[in-house]
């Protein structure tokens, strides 16, 4: 039992929990606290610590941003309006509040507002559901499209429009460039000659990357039922992020044991047989890393490209708040920022248990 | 004295020729004239030059000689993973062209696709030979050479689980598997201690009884070559390396290891072998 959690959690890249299990099961209690305080407790400590830095920064920034605040309007009014002033801020009125970098219980107060935020639209949502359920069957009925939600979408319904942009552009990638990098890595004559345009492309900025789809697709997608937008960035991430898994499947082909490459001649096996049987297995803890980049990529890339595509999504979620410029829209946009960040760190630890699962290489993978 | 005394024995010594019954038998293997040039910065590099060699089908050589006088080329030439420069080499009178299943390599290194268990290795190269049999009839093939090398309980093992020793079990027994004209060893348990490969030379010596496929063995372990070959060819030091001598090992098949190692001339042979390689 004991055994079984440890491997599930060091599956789950959850290692660091171990000696606590062990510890609860009061196995060498000396070594495995040490081991503890090492893996858990410092790493704890060190959130408490970023936290605390991060809150004595935005106090001090707070009082920078509310002392000029008083200093002008001391200068500008007089020192009645100054005083006013200085009452206000005390007070915490969201009109006179400064707008500085926000506070980590500010940021937490965001999250949960958020949060309530999306409970209450879920809520219309499901109510508007019920409302048109019966004109929907028969406008289906009649072959007409039925009636959907349009109203404002909520932080965790942007957060599910970025994470599914995100996947479709991450297959766009696979597709595109897993098969061009096994057929490149098999022909020295190939590589050669395709690595002036990967070279060129590859260090393209994102923005760049969307304004080019945005040209093409623009002249080819002309039905307004299509949503353009979501097509748009999905795109462009996939041609961002595709780089990294190009380079490393055809470097991965291209390097494959000498071993393998020699038993595969003598069986003489085919072309497809080649591939498959030999090839891409040998290759696969390669195309594997360079798949882990485009994941990171592709996240990293999408919020830049739903911020300039209007595509709806964390990207733009951060825009329209900073276009807000309340106190409180700073709080959000860190909310988003954090939210980015753990998602982004999910990806990349699926990727790796994907990757031992399908790996033949049982050793650690980083 | 000693050294008087070790010359005039090798005076003495008569070597034995190829039994009738061998020398009757048609070339399986032959290379003629052949040549190998490895291009350098400072100009061509001559690895070997002018050999000639011949095996009888169904015949067992070993070819011996120093490290990097050009064996390895030498099968890696007949195996056809290594290009020709000069001259040519016929398999049951057909020219090399490349590499193929009639030609079976087993490698220094066990080189088992690590992905497959034992079973899916050895599979991999009969479902290649015998496009047209039944699912059954490869697997009764695979299981038998596996259950020949001793691995009749670990079909299913993956290669990453293997020793190194139970995994050159698996090459000699996809080796094998192929039905090839030739069997090509390339000093296949150089890697291996020195318990592991005595026991593994038993059982190449088991399955080569029952099979008698005309095999060429690389080696540079005086003892093994002797114990397993019909003939022992060594090779002169590169560049321009050729056959220098051979020796016939005229032993009785079946051999095993005791009556090879208590036999009146088997320290006469291996003299002679020691003495080639040490001048």
């Amino acid at each position: 039992m004991k055994d079984k959690i440890i491997n599930g959690l060091r599956f789950a890249g959850l290692g660091f929990m171990e000696p606590l299990v062990r510890l609860i099961n009061g196995e060498e209690p000396k070594k495995n606290s040490i081991n503890l305080v090492k893996r858990v407790v410092i790493p704890v400590f060190s959130i408490f610590l970023f936290i605390m830095i991060w809150h004595g920064g935005a106090t001090y920034l707070y009082n920078v941003e509310a002392d000029a605040k008083i200093e002008k309007a001391l200068n500008d009014q007089g020192e009645e309006a100054a005083k006013e002033m200085e009452a206000c801020i005390a007070s915490g009125d969201v009109s006179c509040k400064p707008n500085a970098l926000p506070s980590p219980l500010e940021v937490f107060g965001a999250y949960k507002k958020l949060m309530k935020d999306h409970a209450e639209i879920s809520v219309k949502k499901d109510e508007f559901k019920q409302k048109v359920a019966k004109t929907n069957e028969q406008r289906v009925a009649k072959g007409q499209k039925p009636i959907t939600y349009t109203g404002r979408p909520s932080f965790v319904d942007q957060i599910g429009t970025s994470l599914k942009t995100v996947l479709a552009g991450f297959v766009l990638a696979l597709l595109i460039a897993v098969p061009i990098g096994i057929i490149i890595g098999l022909s020295d004559v190939l590589r050669n000659s395709f690595n002036w345009l990967i070279q060129i492309f590859k260090p393209v900025s994102p923005v760049v990357w969307l304004l080019l789809v945005f040209m093409i697709v623009k002249t080819l997608i002309t039905d307004p039922d299509l949503d353009k937008s979501f097509i748009i960035s999905f795109i462009s991430v996939g041609l961002c992020a595709m780089w990294a898994t190009l380079v490393n499947t055809s470097v991965g082909v291209s390097s494959v044991d000498k071993d393998f490459i020699n038993v595969s001649k003598v069986l003489r096996l085919g072309v497809g047989k080649n591939i498959f049987k030999v090839v891409l297995p040998a290759s696969f803890p390669m195309i594997f890393t360079g798949l882990r980049i485009t994941v990171s990529v592709a996240w990293m890339v999408l919020i830049a490209i739903e911020l300039l595509a209007q595509s709806p999504g964390l990207g733009s979620f951060v825009w329209e708040e900073f276009q807000n410029g309340s106190s409180e829209s700073n709080a959000k946009i860190i909310v988003a920022m954090f939210v980015i960040g753990i998602i982004g760190f999910m990806l990349d630890r699926i990727m790796i248990m994907v990757q031992k699962v399908v790996s033949f290489e049982k050793t650690e993978i980083a | 004295m000693e050294v008087i005394e070790q010359e005039s024995f090798i005076k003495e010594f008569i070597k034995p020729k190829l039994p009738q019954e061998l020398l009757s038998r048609p070339d399986m293997l032959s290379c003629n004239n052949l040549r190998k040039v490895y291009p350098t910065p400072k100009g061509d590099y001559v690895v070997l030059d002018d050999l000639q060699l011949s095996v009888k089908q169904g015949e067992f050589i070993s070819i011996i000689g120093h490290s990097g006088c050009g064996k390895s080329t030498l099968l890696t030439m007949i195996a056809g993973l290594n290009e020709i420069s000069g001259g040519k080499i016929t398999v049951d009178g057909n020219t090399v062209r490349e590499a193929g299943p009639d030609r079976a390599v087993v490698f220094q290194s066990p080189s088992l696709l690590p992905w497959l268990s034992a079973l899916g290795n050895v599979m991999l190269g009969v479902k290649q030979v015998f496009p047209h049999a039944t699912k059954k009839q490869r697997l009764d093939i695979c299981k038998y050479y596996l259950d020949k090398v001793g691995l009749g309980n670990d079909f299913n093992k993956r290669a990453t689980e293997l020793s190194q020793g139970m995994q050159q079990r698996v090459g000699i027994a996809r080796a094998f598997a192929l039905k090839p004209k030739v069997l090509l060893l390339d000093e296949p348990f150089g890697m291996l201690d020195s318990l592991t490969r005595g026991e593994l030379q038993d059982v190449l010596l088991e399955v080569w009884n029952k099979e008698q496929i005309t095999a060429v063995m690389i080696t540079h372990d005086v003892d093994e070559s002797i114990f397993l070959a019909d003939r022992v060819i060594m090779m002169t030091s590169g560049p321009y390396a050729k056959i220098g001598d051979e020796l016939v090992i005229p032993f009785e098949r079946p051999r095993n290891r005791r009556d090879v190692l208590e036999h009146p001339e088997y320290y006469d042979y291996r003299g002679y072998l020691m003495n080639f390689l040490n001048h």
